[in-house]
């Protein structure tokens, strides 16, 4: 009975915020318009080989889509007054955060599959059956963990959308220099190679090489299991931030 | 079985007690009213009473089902009817109403047909899909009622439901909840309006500083307060309050051209007031004897304890 209601509570969740936030102008300028701006900016006039940087890209057009809704949801609710009524509902934190993110994940996933269809015809992929298995595994783990990432920017936040925009972006923008996108993971050494190994994102390029160039830096296997393990980590901090600061701001 | 059990609940915020081992059972059925001034405590019960914050002590139960252990059956019950017309604006009356069916597991064709019901109901079929973001505060608030009375729940809070709103809105909302509350919903209604709760409500609590100060009907609590049954004269000049002092009238209130005279035995008030004029030669254009207001009651309790 509680697990049916839970399921509905996550469905509903997921479905409200598609439907309320997909449409937002902050999801539109950090999801889509700042990603395409970096590749052109990083493409544009130079003679780069578009098979080696394409997994990277690939993985930074995720990174940013899917972490785009979450950090709008919370303080967007608390500004709107919606967010106290949310809680009188049959809805419990974790529902919460698990409806959250997996709104998220589905703008990534639709955002990530154009690009990576776009890809198929401009990329030189190398596409084999481990690639093909790890594919669908990596998208799905991919934008759960960085929705999830997402929510949990945004569960301190209180009823200003405009201040936890400026901590996404504070969080993403490192990230995204060292996770071997522009830099491939290959070439990293020392202390910079110790430091791109704390970011889940670098385990998503990594696998990205594997499944579409067949050049994973890292066991495929080891990228699956820490994103998973990442994934793991920000859903539970997003509950427990959010737990006790759901009522910041009202 | 109670609609509504709430014992011995207790809040903290830091080192102020917000909520003060409070307890009362809401038969079912019942139209409840939660009073108190600003700061009495009465937004972090109703926050209890509804799963938002949980009690560091004590317990809520709802139809039985207790908050603590098992929320979200125990809010499947529930509807909210909050002060805002807390509805999203992005999406339209009927969306909005849809979307909030949905939480409480209405099938899609269930959904539909009491959105539509409702919103003939509200007066807003004419507008029901558009984006409620020009929407007025009343019409927004008809929207908000939609949403938490879509799954006909067992148990309404309403808090403020009317405040600020235009008459005919005010009308609306409480013939709707009138309705539901003569068809068998327990009704938790918690205002600064005395009036409106006291010509609502089975029985009213009234909380000052964290505390329950009063538990009881409108009526009962009106004849515990005696010693605020008043005598209202209209003389025809004017005349000083001291003339009347007396160990029978407690206290006298000039309200524009009218004299209200508080006191415990309005016979001796009235023999009193008759001496005065006589003395005076004045002449009394209108005498009236009152009982205590629910006002006068909400007044003297939460004074007793500020």
């Amino acid at each position: 009975m509680n697990f049916e209601i839970m399921v509905r509570g996550v469905t509903s969740i997921a479905l409200k915020d598609i439907k309320v936030y997909y449409k937002k102008a902050p999801v539109f300028i950090f999801g889509l318009i700042l990603p395409t701006f970096l590749f052109f900016a990083f493409f544009m006039g130079r003679q780069l080989d578009l098979g080696t940087y394409y997994p990277g890209f690939l993985a930074m057009a995720l990174f940013f889509t899917a972490s785009s809704v979450g950090p709008l949801i919370t303080p967007w609710e608390k500004q709107a007054g919606t967010f106290e009524r949310l809680l009188t509902l049959p809805v419990s934190i974790p529902v919460l955060v698990l409806g959250d993110t997996l709104a998220g994940a589905g703008f990534g996933m639709i955002i990530t599959a154009i690009v990576f269809v776009a890809g198929l015809f401009i990329a030189p992929f190398e596409i084999g059956l481990i690639g093909l298995l790890a594919l669908p595994m990596l998208f799905a783990l991919g934008n759960l963990c960085f929705s999830a990432l997402g929510v949990l920017i945004s569960s301190p936040a209180g009823p200003v959308p405009s201040n936890v925009m400026m901590l996404s972006s504070l969080i993403r923008f490192p990230l995204i220099f060292i996770s071997g996108i522009f830099v491939p993971l290959v070439d990293m050494t020392g202390a910079f190679r110790m430091v791109t190994l704390a970011s889940p994102l670098t385990y998503l390029v990594d696998g990205f090489n594997h499944a579409l160039m067949d050049q994973g830096v890292l066991p495929l296997a080891l990228d699956i299991s820490v994103l998973l393990v990442f994934t793991i980590i920000f859903l539970l901090g997003a509950n427990h931030i959010l737990k006790n600061k759901a009522l910041k701001g009202l | 079985m109670s609609a509504i059990e709430a014992k011995n609940l207790t809040k903290r915020f830091g080192t102020f007690v917000a909520v003060d081992d409070i307890s009362f059972d809401i038969p079912k059925g019942q139209f409840f009213g939660l009073l108190g001034p600003n700061g009495a405590g009465k937004t972090t019960i109703i926050r209890m009473l509804t799963g938002v914050l949980r009690p560091e002590e004590g317990k809520v139960s709802i139809m039985g089902v207790d908050m603590d252990r098992d929320p979200l059956r125990a809010k499947s019950s529930l509807g909210v009817i909050p002060e805002v017309g807390n509805v999203y604006p992005d999406l339209s009356a009927r969306e909005n109403l849809e979307m909030f069916g949905r939480f409480y597991g209405l099938s899609r064709r269930a959904r539909a047909e009491r959105a539509s019901a409702l919103l003939e109901e509200l007066g807003l079929e004419g507008r029901a899909d558009e984006r409620i973001k020009r929407f007025s505060k009343g019409m927004k608030q008809r929207v908000s009622i939609g949403c938490a009375i879509i799954h006909e729940p067992k148990v309404l809070f309403l808090d403020e439901p009317t405040e600020g709103l235009d008459v005919q809105s005010r009308r609306m909302i409480v013939d709707r909840v009138n309705k539901m509350n003569r068809a068998g919903s327990t009704i938790v209604l918690t205002t600064h309006n005395i009036e409106e709760a006291n010509q609502l409500c089975d029985r009213v609590c009234i909380i000052n500083c964290g505390k329950v100060v009063a538990l009881d009907t409108p009526e009962r609590l009106r004849s515990t307060f005696e010693g605020a049954r008043s005598v209202e004269v209209t003389f025809d000049w004017p005349v000083e309050c001291s003339a009347f002092s007396d160990k029978c009238i407690t206290k006298v209130e000039e309200r524009g051209n009218k004299m209200r005279f508080y006191t415990s035995d309005p016979d001796e008030a009235i023999r009193k007031i008759i001496a005065v004029r006589d003395e005076k030669g004045l002449t009394i254009l209108e005498l009236n004897t009152l009982a205590p207001s629910l006002e006068d009651v909400f007044v003297k309790l939460t004074e007793v304890t500020r």
